[in-house]
């Protein structure tokens, strides 16, 4: 399976990695021979198999509907890049 | 006293042989001295870990110590610290302290062990050489004198070599693919990776947190077992953790084999293993039948699919975890950013390296629209197939063994200009963590001077077979005690 320039630059915006050009040709072939690694898949026969998302089948736990945490927003933004007021910064999104 | 084991120190602790004060302070001074050699330790926590030791003298003191009241150990630098950077072998998490600390790190701190640091790894626990950290590369104290520098394995290459090199008794590390049991085959240490759900991955910084989780690594399954002992258990905190009893294992480990039944997977005894390393395994099998064991073939016929079917389930859940690294919280963010999108782009792009890149690309890419049932769901499909293989395995035997690896150490620098190939490496260890299973791998002879592991799979929560199976072998072989000159 091969992957293409315009695909690998389009995953890169869904995955937000800003890839340079010069680096699509090394992506195109570590991509492609990853993928077809994972083209073995096809050979299996899993037509009546159910998907496995958890070993042991567990099932997601509810807890009761109480406040368990407190408000650490200090100590949380003490280590952020950049904050004002309680708010973390990030460019201007709206001109 | 670094060459004795953690019940060894643990013991002279009680006596008053030594105080923690002074076995933290030797131990200490060996990694001040030898780690330039190994570059296993990215942090070292020394004011932190003396002032713990004096603590632990006083309970000592004052008879409320546990087993592990004084003993020095360390973390993998994936177990969240509070107050003490953790890295995870990332730039993008370079200057990163976090505000709590992890359910394991709790677990030894409550137990009183003292930690003197934080061991390198592959960059987000990606990797099978350790050549991926961020914090440069670390070296296998095996194989130092051909002048060739081997890999350590990875991902949890630093606490291997550290174990390995005697800098510290005992380590926590994780395993996504095999990332505690090659390491430790390929250091000639001692590890285990639990069943899923058995140890508390809150506070472990996730990559595939269907397949991530948290074991141990030390030189004597005994050892081992005392890790458990402290790691295991029930957290809430983990919506995948189990809620299920946790025994003494060490309460277990002088039970005779006798009787016990191994199975030998055909499969991992194909033309990928050397007929070196295939001989160094049947010479431990032949060790377990002089203890009563029995021995049969058995087959994973999906195995070989193992490889194919995690390098689509690993990345796509690395990609989802990894999508919180976006430069406004916490971690690396780039130099000024001219909008929102240059701000997550960039900062990823240049905060994360590059098998993490690939990764998380390949993931993105199996996940995207169209591509989502040919790659994801068959993968998870195919996975439950290799599941079903261990389950009616262990219809018949109680546990299996292979080898962990299918050659020792390799050079630095000798399998990293293609990805797949460095995945290849895993190829024996792999299919365990789809299946969810637990396994360890065991010290079981030499190859040309490099050590070669064992490894013993077994059923769900089998974990106590395990360690006595192993502590078993190691009353009758002295691989584990050779020391890397």
């Amino acid at each position: 399976m091969t992957i293409s320039r315009e695909d690998i630059e389009k995953v890169a915006v869904l995955a937000r990695i800003r890839v340079d050009d010069e680096q699509v040709s090394a992506l195109e072939k570590d991509l492609g021979n990853i993928l077809d690694l994972v083209d073995q898949l096809g050979a299996a026969d899993t037509d009546s198999v159910e998907p496995m998302a958890h070993p042991l089948n567990a099932v997601q736990r509810l807890r009761a509907d109480e406040v368990t945490e407190t408000n650490q927003r200090e100590a949380f933004q003490a280590i952020a890049p950049a904050t004002e007021n309680g708010l973390y910064l990030v460019p201007r999104v709206i001109e | 006293m670094h060459n004795k084991s953690v019940a060894e120190l643990s013991r002279d602790l009680g006596s008053g042989q030594v105080s923690s004060v002074e076995l933290t302070q030797e131990f200490l001074d060996r990694i001040k001295r030898e780690d330039s050699k190994y570059n296993s330790f990215i942090t070292v926590t020394e004011e932190q870990a003396l002032a713990d030791a004096r603590v632990a003298d006083e309970q000592r003191a004052a008879g409320n110590a546990t087993a592990w009241t004084g003993v020095p150990f360390a973390h993998k630098d994936i177990f969240c610290t509070n107050g003490v950077r953790t890295t995870c072998g990332s730039k993008m998490l370079e200057n990163f302290v976090p505000p709590y600390d992890a359910t394991v790190t709790v677990n030894f701190r409550q137990a009183g062990a003292v930690c003197l640091g934080k061991t390198n790894m592959d960059e987000f626990a990606m990797g099978s050489s350790n050549e991926n950290s961020y914090f440069g590369a670390v070296t296998n104290p095996w194989g130092l004198s051909e002048g060739n520098k081997r890999v350590p394995g990875g991902s949890s290459g630093g606490s291997a070599a550290a174990v390995a090199a005697r800098l510290i008794p005992a380590a926590t590390a994780t395993d996504t693919g095999g990332s505690i049991r090659q390491p430790a085959a390929l250091c000639g240490v001692t590890g285990l990776k639990p069943t899923y759900g058995r140890v508390s991955r809150y506070g472990m910084i996730a990559f595939a947190s269907s397949l991530d989780q948290g074991g141990t690594m030390a030189r004597t399954a005994e050892d081992n077992a005392l890790m458990l002992n402290v790691m295991a258990g029930f957290d809430p905190k983990d919506s995948t953790s189990i809620d299920r009893e946790v025994p003494d294992y060490t309460a277990t480990l002088n039970e005779p084999l006798k009787g016990l039944k191994i199975g030998l997977p055909k499969e991992y005894f194909s033309d990928q293993l050397s007929p070196a390393m295939e001989q160094q395994v049947r010479n431990a099998v032949k060790e377990y039948e002089k203890l009563g064991a029995t021995v049969k073939e058995v087959s994973l016929p999906n195995a070989k699919l193992a490889i194919a079917a995690y390098y689509v389930i690993a990345p796509a859940e690395a990609s989802a975890n990894l999508s919180r690294f976006d430069g406004v919280r916490y971690g690396y963010r780039c130099e000024d950013p001219k909008d929102l999108m240059d701000l997550y782009t960039r900062s990823r792009a240049e905060g994360f390296g590059e098998e993490v890149k690939r990764r998380i690309l390949v993931g993105t890419y199996a996940l995207s629209a169209g591509y989502f049932d040919a790659y994801y769901l068959k993968a998870q499909k195919v996975r439950r197939l290799i599941q079903q293989d261990f389950i009616n395995a262990f219809k018949e035997v109680d546990v299996l063994m292979s080898p962990t690896t299918p050659s020792p150490a390799f050079i630095q620098g000798e399998k990293t200009s293609d990805p797949v190939t460095m995945y290849l490496e895993d190829v024996f260890t792999i299919a365990i963590n789809l299946a969810g299973v637990p396994a360890m791998s065991v010290p079981a002879g030499f190859v040309d001077g490099l050590p070669v592991g064992l490894q013993i799979i077994g059923d769900y929560f089998s974990e106590a077979r395990l360690l006595n199976a192993a502590h078993q072998f190691q009353q009758v072989t002295d691989w584990h005690q050779r020391e890397p000159q």
